[in-house]
């Protein structure tokens, strides 16, 4: 009994994740003179956010408390949404530099 | 226009003792001496801040700034080979070191909360000046469409760099 429990419990588990991340997409902003892409992104809980650096200089993604990405001069960042709501990031070494992501819930 | 450039100098001059100077448009050997040379200037106070600073503004800041200009000076090195280009040393560039090493004279002097605030000060008034030249002589002189490009995101980082040396400033107070 205990062991069938067991056995839906992680079928479901495993159909949850599998739904989730067959629906999650990426998304991407591209970093290029010193600005988080043009605009606030948009996203849902479960996507990829994928930062792209086409600057000379590094840069981060960060929100203090809760995450800091550094992302290389030519290289990328990269950043699982978990919970709906706004994230308001800024770069830890350009501080003027400021990004918005509006997240959905699904 | 020289009339536009003097008065655009004059008013820099007011802020630092040196000057770039204004009796003719550099040409693009002589803008990226001048760029490098700025980017070396900093790197180098940088480098003493990050020496006798124990102030973790001040030290962020400053890795900051070695970071950042070193990555645009490679960029400009890049950008010179490439184009064949071969740097040439000027007046500008010469007045711009020789203020640099005095400067950098008054600040291996200084001690603790006062090199902080001399440092981060100089930084305020040192990226202002740049910016007001790459504003007003060095991009509108550039002939080569890329040297323009790297001059404009140069600006709008040494801009950043200006109001973040704002910020530690106001911390310092």
């Amino acid at each position: 009994m205990m062991k069938s429990i067991l056995g839906t419990a992680l079928a479901c588990a495993i159909f949850s994740v599998e739904c989730l991340s067959a629906r999650a997409a990426t998304v991407e902003i591209t970093i290029h003179n010193l600005a988080f892409g043009s605009g606030t992104a948009n996203a849902a809980v479960g996507d990829r956010i994928v930062w792209s650096n086409k600057d000379v200089m590094d840069h981060t993604a960060t929100l203090d408390g809760a995450f800091d990405i550094r992302i290389p001069a030519g290289g990328t960042g990269m950043l699982l949404v978990t919970k709906a709501g706004q994230i308001r990031y800024y770069c830890r070494y350009h501080p003027n530099m400021v990004g918005t992501i509006e997240v959905d819930a699904r | 226009m020289f009339n536009r450039l003097s008065a655009a100098f004059a008013a820099i001059c007011l802020v630092t003792p040196v000057a770039f100077a204004a009796d003719a448009s550099p040409t693009d050997p002589q803008i990226a001496h001048i760029a490098y040379t700025a980017g070396v200037i900093d790197i180098e106070a940088a480098k003493l801040a990050l020496e006798k600073s124990k102030n973790k503004q001040v030290v962020a800041f400053a890795n900051d700034m070695l970071r950042d200009h070193e990555a645009v000076n490679q960029q400009a090195l890049a950008l010179v080979k490439k184009l064949k280009v071969v740097p040439e040393d000027n007046s500008t560039s010469q007045s711009l070191s020789a203020a640099a090493t005095k400067e950098r004279k008054k600040l291996a002097t200084l001690k603790g909360s006062d090199f902080d605030k001399a440092y981060v000060d100089n930084e305020v008034a040192y990226h202002k000046q740049v910016n007001g030249a790459l504003e007003t002589l060095l991009i509108p002189s550039a002939k080569n469409g890329e040297l323009k490009d790297l001059l404009e995101t140069g600006l709008k980082l040494f801009q950043g760099h200006e109001q973040h040396a704002k910020h530690v400033a106001a911390t310092l107070k």
